[in-house]
């Protein structure tokens, strides 16, 4: 089947052709949805944090809500590849209790290898494939360990970012800037000591932030399912400011950059010559980005 | 390959399918670990949403003479005829038959060698290129073992 008929299909509900479409995004093709389409918006939320502060259990949980709402949800949820192999080992489903539970919920695991243009373009055009092909809430699973989660920018209206009771990884996030990104600060694992306090010296770190909104602080425990409404109400009614917005082109610019630069055909015959030293990095971009 | 690894059915050890599904990811492939005590609705479904190219199956309880057919022919019935299916876990000899006409194309009982596995995924693979079937769907009767 060509890709037309495919988005047909997916269009009006199928949701094998909809995964076959997403498998070839993943592969960097490109995918020229319709202009004169009615604009379906939906929301999209990406959720940061380092590994095991329970993103997965959290998505689980909201899955759960927006379902018990009536309202469809699609999951991307990203995991490195191993470096060594080129392999991966995608687990985010088995903490998503409510994943495999029917019409209104699609998840998808995504590995960060694979994309000859880069995570982040290939996103781009998943997202706007799976609202196009009416999907209401889009979820976005990142782990952030680093400074590349600032990528979730690009895609995402609202970015929650997790963290754990006493980790001390939170000052890493204030490193990486995803703190001042973040519309919510969720503090996980609620029910473990150390939660109150953890919530309270992020707020304080916080009011030191001159002019510009603060994110909230939320307690949650994903796994006992407590303070899951109080995140979704913030989460429906906290606005993101005016900055961010700007920050998401500016991203979404330089994601289309990378991509272009990943996939250009001289791109191999470039490194090479910057190996044996015949260019300067400056020619090398001039000559690429011709 | 995108291959789903997932456990159907009541019992509740996953440490083989673990240790399966790292490997595999060590062999360089991309492996989603469903976990414990999925319906064949719900393998189905996953392997659906996730595009995957090979479904490995491990069941320990008993009760694969039920669980299989039933997942090979929900594959089957939903436009998935193409993926490929491979059993591990506590298969008696005397079931292997009956597995082998489900659809399945590999079954690896206690003892297997991962690198056994990732030499059948090797030779599926290179089925595929060269056309020939290896799906769930597919009449050809090529297996492994």
């Amino acid at each position: 089947m060509n890709q037309d008929s495919l988005l047909k299909s997916a269009a009006n509900g199928n949701r094998r052709d909809l995964s076959r479409l997403l498998t070839h995004l993943e592969k960097g093709m490109k995918l020229n949805l319709p202009e004169d389409s009615p604009s379906r918006k939906s929301s999209v939320m990406g959720i940061t944090g380092p590994p095991g502060v329970g993103k997965s259990s959290l998505i689980g949980r909201i899955i759960s809500y927006w379902k018990s709402r009536n309202q469809n949800v699609a999951v991307l949820a990203i995991d490195p590849s191993s470096p060594r192999s080129g392999g991966a080992l995608l687990g985010d489903r088995v903490r998503m209790e409510s994943a495999d539970s029917g019409e209104l919920v699609y998840v998808r695991s995504l590995s960060t290898g694979g994309q000859p243009g880069g995570m982040s373009s290939s996103l781009i055009s998943m997202i706007e494939l799976l609202s196009y092909c009416g999907w209401e809430k889009i979820l976005i699973e990142t782990v952030g360990s680093g400074q590349s989660e600032i990528k979730i920018v690009a895609f995402a209206d609202k970015i929650i970012l997790v963290d754990g009771p006493d980790r001390g990884d939170i000052i890493q996030a204030e490193k990486a800037g995803i703190i001042e990104l973040a519309d919510i600060i969720v503090i996980n694992k609620s029910d473990l000591p150390g939660a109150i306090k953890a919530a309270e010296s992020i707020r304080s770190s916080l009011s030191f932030a001159d002019g510009k909104t603060s994110p909230e602080v939320v307690l949650v425990s994903a796994q006992r399912n407590e303070g899951i409404d109080e995140l979704m109400d913030l989460v429906e009614n906290c606005d993101s400011p005016d900055w961010r917005e700007r920050i998401k082109i500016q991203e979404r610019l330089i994601s289309l950059w990378d991509s272009r630069l990943l996939s250009s055909p001289d791109l191999n015959r470039v490194i090479s010559e910057l190996q044996t030293g015949s260019i300067s990095l400056d020619d090398a971009l001039d000559d690429l980005a011709r | 390959m995108k291959i789903v690894m997932a456990k159907p059915g009541l019992d509740g050890h996953d440490r083989g399918a673990k240790v399966i599904a790292r490997s595999l990811r060590d062999g360089g492939h991309e492996v989603v670990y469903t976990g414990l005590r999925r319906t064949p609705e719900e393998i189905s479904r996953i392997v659906m949403d996730e595009d995957a190219n090979a479904l490995g199956l491990s069941t320990l309880s008993g009760a694969h003479d039920v669980l299989v057919p039933r997942i090979c022919e929900l594959l089957r019935e939903t436009g998935m005829g193409n993926v490929m299916v491979f059993l591990g876990g506590i298969i008696p000899d005397r079931d292997h038959e009956n597995m082998f006409s489900s659809g399945v194309r590999a079954i690896f009982g206690p003892g297997s060698r991962t690198d056994e596995i990732l030499s059948f995924l090797d030779e599926a693979n290179s089925r595929v290129e060269s056309g020939a079937p290896i799906g769930v769907g597919d009449e050809d009767g090529w297996r492994w073992n």
